[in-house]
């Protein structure tokens, strides 16, 4: 069956601007087609929801720190294992869950692409062959650089072109799809047990500071036009008054024009913003900078975010901001694993508990909620709650639920037991902005493909994209008497598209589909000097040899879908 | 209370996991209903009727019921498990997890049980007049949630790994244990009339642990804090008193330090 | 002619040293030398030469003789005893690739059987401890490059893993770490005066099973609090000195083993080192990694992790995954009369279990896939022999520190043989069959 035709639904596709009108979204051999023969196969869709796949642009879930997280937590399984059922493999895992399950979860919620957010590059069999066993979404792992002893040593002298070939040698050997930065500077530093809290705290030894980093790489990747930007976790997460240091770091994108061949504009992503929009000077006077952070994002076009949603659950934080996890294990006290890895990064892992009766966490509950209301652009702003650290990406349903419903968030404001706090602390309780479909489509379709620079492919039905499609029992003509009918029909799609493939119907898995790696492969002027480099440090500073790094076979990647960039024509 | 007795007819080749024999689960339940619940024994599954003589019908709460089990019921494991009311009798010796997850209620077990009786436990009370193996009362694998309530009474000796991260409520152990009591523990009281052996309150938070007889080799993380007139489960007695784990972070209240406290009988 | 193949990874221990060179007839079939590699790797190499090898499956029969069989009718063997069994047991997985242990938990999955690896007798109990409290760990080339303070605790590397001190831990001239040797100060923490005990700077004979204990005092010499006079056999004012040792440093590492994880005490005594590790960070960079024994045990974890969502001891008969070493931990599966079917690949647990739990196979259907001739396949009902993993055939594995690397095929099997993979599809392919699975 490779023609099918989704009759009657209300269809949300900002890459054509439609906003809910009743339409057919016709599939053929894997796309999306104008029209379909009379031996398609119907799919009644009167009276749903019709949008593209949704396309989560970072979420923690394929990897060594993600596989630490699931064997240091056993007690994350405990009595809710899912078994195994007819085509579906047995799941577990709450707030870290095993890769089928990630796969069949995702699907089930209409979501046919992700992007793991941070990988360690020396891990990339690893993170690849947790991606293989991940059933049905397309996915693509995000290498981290900002700690790179090869990216501090070329940016000290501001060599862009060395360090523009140096991504493309890595991209190429780990299959990775974007630049990704952690803490800049400050996760090196923690190898000697330090950090950088700000963009100007030089790193220990190398002696270039953050801001140097991210300015160094951000032009490296224009230079090379890729397909995403810099996607960026700025230093000093989490901490009272941090939101100084994500201004500081958001501008250092500012003047800087995105070039690329894949209709990207932003040349800056912001992830996980709820993180990076505290005020105050302590716990105790702990507020809100949602508003200082939207209103520059606002400003400044050449900028995307993502908020990083608090779901008030328990759930387990991991980041390759080792430092942070340190100074967690610290407050909370819970198991604290590390792994810091040679010449590249970092990671910690540490369980969380977000209360509602804690005053903190409502506050940053509503924090990540702010910044999606606020946000004025919503192809600008994302939805992620940088599973699993604010929350199980399970939570999706419910945190669009708090997006489109005044009433929903009201209500768990009201269950707060620091209600007050978050009234005075941060301006949800004032906000009534209740944001419609078509802008929940921008957020979690179109909008985050465009910054993947996959406009082209996926977030939208218009013909001749995949067709990633995602059917909901969502009528929006009904006005809604009860919002968790929001959450309910977010949660279990009656029918899911992948690359013109059945997979979900009526919230069941059907088929496994062809799931695809994505990665980018940059051609670049030859680069002796870097190879030099490269070769040297192989055979000096890591514990593998250069060929065993490099090896990256047919098994760990069986499906991939290469994006071609051609960066050998660039001047600096 | 209505009580529901099932005897072990059919025992089985491999060991059967009976999570169904608890009130909650009998509650308002016929004889013949309770028989056609699901157990298991490897990868199959089964009634328990297949394995048990049932009679008697159930109450309709679990506080209304009380189940006796009878016949040879060492190799049936999870006796009791998550039960929040009602009562529980079995009169011989069973396998691992008795009473494990509890919440409320009355277990009593008039033999042996083995390995994580009352694990988790939150409240409740689960007596063994013989022997209980290792892991009694202590945390499931990895939570540092343990035993946070409920009463766990032994007339016999215990195993190893008892009271592991408990948080809150009582144990009282009439004979020896073996190595590690309250690892861990942030909370909770333990009284062992018996001998302990070694690694007694490592890592230990906050909580009591009693020993009447005698502690082969102390922790170095507990520090001699003087001698102390006691009354310890109507037993008058001194006791030396030691404060630890001296390696293990603790709490402040009103600016002292909080340590855990151990009492040794002299 | 011959050729030689170099960044081969020897398949032996946890160390995985991956910068071997082998070799190898020009036709492939004879491998013919190994360059770099420590004595056992060397052996590991060159013993799949020798001309003895059983090359195909052998059925035990009732008067203690062996018949061969095809390795189709072992197949059919192997899936009539897991599909017909009410729980079996399929252990080991530590001597093999990652791509064959995926389909081990296929076939684990759809015979509703119960999974474990050689952890269960060595590491399982460090997999415990993290579990309760953490672990602050680093990659091998961190140590290589910064680390000024090396312990070795309850672990003997010069016999255990010969190039790891070689490679990683002693001796290379890293980037922060140009004196090599030099820049490192190294303690040992053993009872007995070892091979490496011999070469440490400090070396603390600690009593026999008090590992738990020496390790809480250091914790307490850590926060200046009182100490008695001799803990674990060792004097405070020793016990001191070493605390001020480890904070003095700039980075350490503590690596630990056998010692540690299988005295009394257990994943106690690794609960209590990581405390250890954790504690050092307030006051420098410390961290801690097991001595892991099997060059794949650690990628069994890992694969059992993301599929299943625990490293070890994981029971599958309900349908979804449960995990409690102590229930469904291999020993006292066997020991306590738990199973109905053994299925050993990659380790030889007929030498190294509890000889109670050998016992235990003489009664169970059981099978043994295994190059070699070992107590394991001397006591199971059927041996299949297979491919050397590493050295006939490739694939992925991870090292002690969690680092995946590729293993190569630097040489033809024999005529005819199987590698692991092969023969589990066949085995996977028939108990579908026999299952109805989808």
């Amino acid at each position: 069956m490779s023609e099918y035709i989704i009759k009657n639904g209300h269809v949300f596709d900002p890459v054509q601007g439609v906003k809910g009108d009743k339409a057919d979204v016709s599939i053929k051999d894997g796309k999306i087609v104008d029209k379909v023969g009379s031996g398609a196969k119907v799919i009644d869709a009167k009276g749903k929801t019709v949008m593209a796949g949704a396309v989560e642009i970072h979420a923690h879930i394929a990897g060594p720190k993600v596989n630490m997280g699931r064997i240091y937590r056993p007690e994350d399984k405990l009595f809710t294992c899912t078994p195994t059922r007819g085509m579906e493999r047995m799941g577990g895992g709450n707030s870290i869950p095993t890769t089928f399950k990630t796969g069949y979860e995702y699907a089930k919620m209409g979501y046919t692409t992700a992007m793991e957010a941070a990988m360690p590059p020396l891990f990339s069999r690893h993170v690849h062959e947790e991606i293989r066993d991940t059933p049905i979404i397309d996915e693509a792992a995000f290498p981290v650089f900002g700690n790179n002893w090869f990216v501090l040593e070329y940016l000290k002298d501001h060599e862009i072109e060395n360090t523009a070939a140096y991504i493309a040698w890595l991209l190429r050997v780990t299959k990775g799809y974007a630049v990704k930065v952690v803490n800049p500077g400050g996760t090196e530093a923690w190898a000697w047990g330090l950090n950088c809290l700000s963009v100007n705290d030089p790193v220990p030894y190398f002696d270039i500071t953050p801001a140097e980093i991210v300015k160094g790489l951000i032009e490296a990747n224009e230079y090379l036009g890729l397909p995403h930007s810099l996607h960026i976790h700025p230093n000093n997460l989490g901490n009272p008054g941090c939101y100084e240091t994500t201004l500081d770091t958001l501008k250092l994108a500012e003047g800087i024009k995105a070039r690329n061949k894949f209709g990207r504009e932003q040349v800056m992503h912001l992830t996980h913003s709820q993180f990076h929009s505290y005020g105050g000077t302590n716990w105790g006077d702990f507020e809100s900078k949602a508003k200082e952070i939207t209103d520059y994002v606002n400003k400044n076009k050449n900028i995307t975010i993502d908020t990083g949603n608090v779901t008030l659950d328990e759930t387990t934080t991991m980041t390759a901001d080792g430092p942070f996890e340190h100074h967690l294990t610290g407050l909370n006290h819970l198991k604290w694993a590390n792994i810091d890895v040679e010449l590249e990064t970092g990671s910690g892992v540490v369980p969380y508990i977000y209360s509602p009766n804690i005053s903190v966490c409502a506050i940053q509950w509503a924090i990540g909620l702010e910044i999606a209301l606020l946000s004025k652009d919503p192809m600008r702003c994302y939805i992620t709650t940088d599973h699993p650290n604010a929350g199980p990406f399970t939570r999706y349903p419910r945190v669009i639920k708090w997006l489109m419903s005044t009433k929903a968030r009201e209500a768990q404001i009201n269950a707060f037991k620091h209600k007050d706090k978050v009234l005075s602390q941060t301006g949800l309780g004032t906000m009534d902005r209740e944001i419609s479909l078509y802008e929940i489509a921008q957020m979690t379709r179109a909008g985050p493909a465009k910054s993947l620079g996959l406009s082209g492919m996926c977030g939208g039905l218009k013909p001749g994209m995949d067709a990633d499609v995602a059917v909901y029992d969502f009528n929006p003509d009904k006005p809604v008497v009860n919002p968790d009918d929001i959450e309910k029909a977010f949660s279990r799609c009656a029918h899911v598209f992948k690359s013109g493939v059945e997979v979900v119907t009526n919230g069941e898995i059907v088929n496994n589909g062809h799931k695809r790696t994505l990665w980018v492969n940059v051609k670049v002027k030859e680069n002796p000097q870097v190879m030099r480099d490269i070769n040297e440090k192989f055979l000096k500073y890591y514990s593998i040899t250069q060929a065993n790094y490099e090896a990256l076979g047919h098994h760990f990647v069986p499906n991939p879908y290469t994006v071609e960039v051609d960066a050998t024509q660039v001047q600096v | 209370m209505e009580t529901v007795t099932i005897t072990m007819k059919n025992p089985p080749a491999l060991y059967l996991e009976a999570d169904n024999v608890s009130p909650d689960t009998f509650a308002g339940k016929t004889a013949a209903q309770i028989g056609d619940l699901s157990v298991h024994e490897g990868n199959t599954t089964s009634t328990l009727g297949k394995y048990f003589e049932i009679s008697g019908n159930a109450g309709a709460s679990a506080a209304d019921t009380k189940i006796v089990i009878k016949g040879d019921v060492k190799k049936v494991k999870y006796l009791g498990f998550k039960m929040s009311a009602g009562e529980v009798a079995v009169e011989g010796s069973t396998d691992q997890y008795a009473g494990a997850w509890m919440t409320g209620g009355k277990m009593q077990v008039k033999g042996n049980v083995d390995a994580f009786a009352g694990i988790a436990m939150k409240g409740g009370e689960l007596s063994i007049e013989g022997n209980a193996g290792n892991y009694l009362g202590a945390a499931y694998r990895g939570d540092w949630r343990g035993m946070s309530g409920g009463r766990i009474l032994v007339k016999g000796d215990a195993g190893s790994d008892i009271g592991m991260y408990m948080t809150g409520g009582e144990m009282i152990i009439n004979g020896n244990v073996d190595v590690h009591v309250c690892t861990h523990a942030e909370g909770g009281k333990v009284i062992i009339k018996g001998n302990a052996k070694t690694k007694v309150g490592g890592q230990m938070v906050d909580g009591t642990i009693f020993v009447f007889g005698t502690i082969d080799v102390m922790m170095p993380g507990f520090k001699p804090a003087g001698e102390v007139e006691m009354e310890v489960d109507g037993v008058k007695g001194k006791f030396a008193h030691y404060i630890g784990d001296t390696g293990e972070r603790h709490k402040k209240k009103k600016g002292q330090v909080v340590y855990a406290n151990l009492y040794k009988k002299i | 002619m011959t050729k030689t193949i170099t960044d081969v990874i020897c398949p032996f221990c946890g160390t995985l040293c991956d910068d071997v060179e082998v070799v190898v007839s020009d036709d492939g079939k004879q491998l013919l030398e190994v360059y770099n590699a420590c004595v056992i790797g060397t052996e590991k190499f060159l013993h799949s030469q020798s001309k003895d090898r059983v090359t195909r499956p052998r059925l035990h029969q009732p008067d203690g003789s062996w018949k061969e069989i095809s390795y189709d009718e072992a197949a059919e063997y192997t899936a009539q005893m897991l599909a017909n069994a009410k729980k079996p047991l399929m252990f080991g997985w530590s001597s093999t690739n990652c791509e064959a242990q995926s389909v081990g938990n296929e076939i684990a999955e759809i015979t509703r059987a119960c999974c474990d690896n050689t952890a269960a007798t060595c590491h399982g109990t460090s997999l415990i401890a993290i579990q309760d409290i953490g672990l602050p760990s680093c990659t091998l080339g961190e140590i290589k490059n910064r680390a000024d303070r090396v312990i070795f605790w309850g672990c003997n590397p010069a016999h255990a893993h010969p190039r790891h001190m070689s490679r990683y831990s002693i001796f290379p001239r890293g980037f922060f770490t140009s004196k090599g040797q030099m820049s490192r100060k190294m303690i040992v923490v053993d009872p007995r005066v070892t091979d490496t005990a011999k070469m440490a700077d400090v070396h603390l004979q600690v009593e026999q099973g008090k590992d738990y204990e020496l390790l809480n005092a250091l914790r307490v010499a850590f926060k200046g609090e009182w100490l008695p006079d001799v803990v674990a056999g060792i004097p405070k004012e020793k016990i001191r000195e070493a605390a001020d040792m480890m904070k003095s440093g700039r980075f350490g590492i503590i690596f630990f083993g056998m010692g540690v994880t299988q005295s009394l005490g257990k994943n106690h005594n690794i609960d209590e080192a990581i405390a250890v590790t954790k504690d050092l960070n307030e006051y420098t960079k410390f961290s801690i990694m097991p001595m892991r024994g099997h060059y794949n045990v650690t990628g069994s974890g890992e694969v059992f992790a993301w599929q299943f969502g625990f490293p070890y001891a994981v029971d599958l008969t309900r349908g979804f995954a449960r995990y409690n070493p102590g229930d469904t931990s291999t020993i006292d599966l066997l020991i306590r009369g738990e199973v109905d079917a053994m299925f050993t690949i990659g380790s030889d647990p007929g030498a190294h279990f509890p000889i109670s739990a050998v016992k235990q196979f003489a009664h169970l259907p059981s099978v043994c896939i295994d190059p070699h001739l070992t107590p394991t396949s001397g006591v199971s009902k059927l041996h299949v022999p297979v491919a050397f993993n590493g050295v006939e055939t490739g694939g992925n594995c991870y090292r002690m520190d969690n680092v995946p690397i590729d293993c190569r095929k630097v040489v033809e099997p024999p005529e005819g043989m199987l590698t692991d993979e092969q023969f589990l599809i066949k085995v996977r392919d028939r108990v579908r069959q026999l299952k109805g699975a989808a």
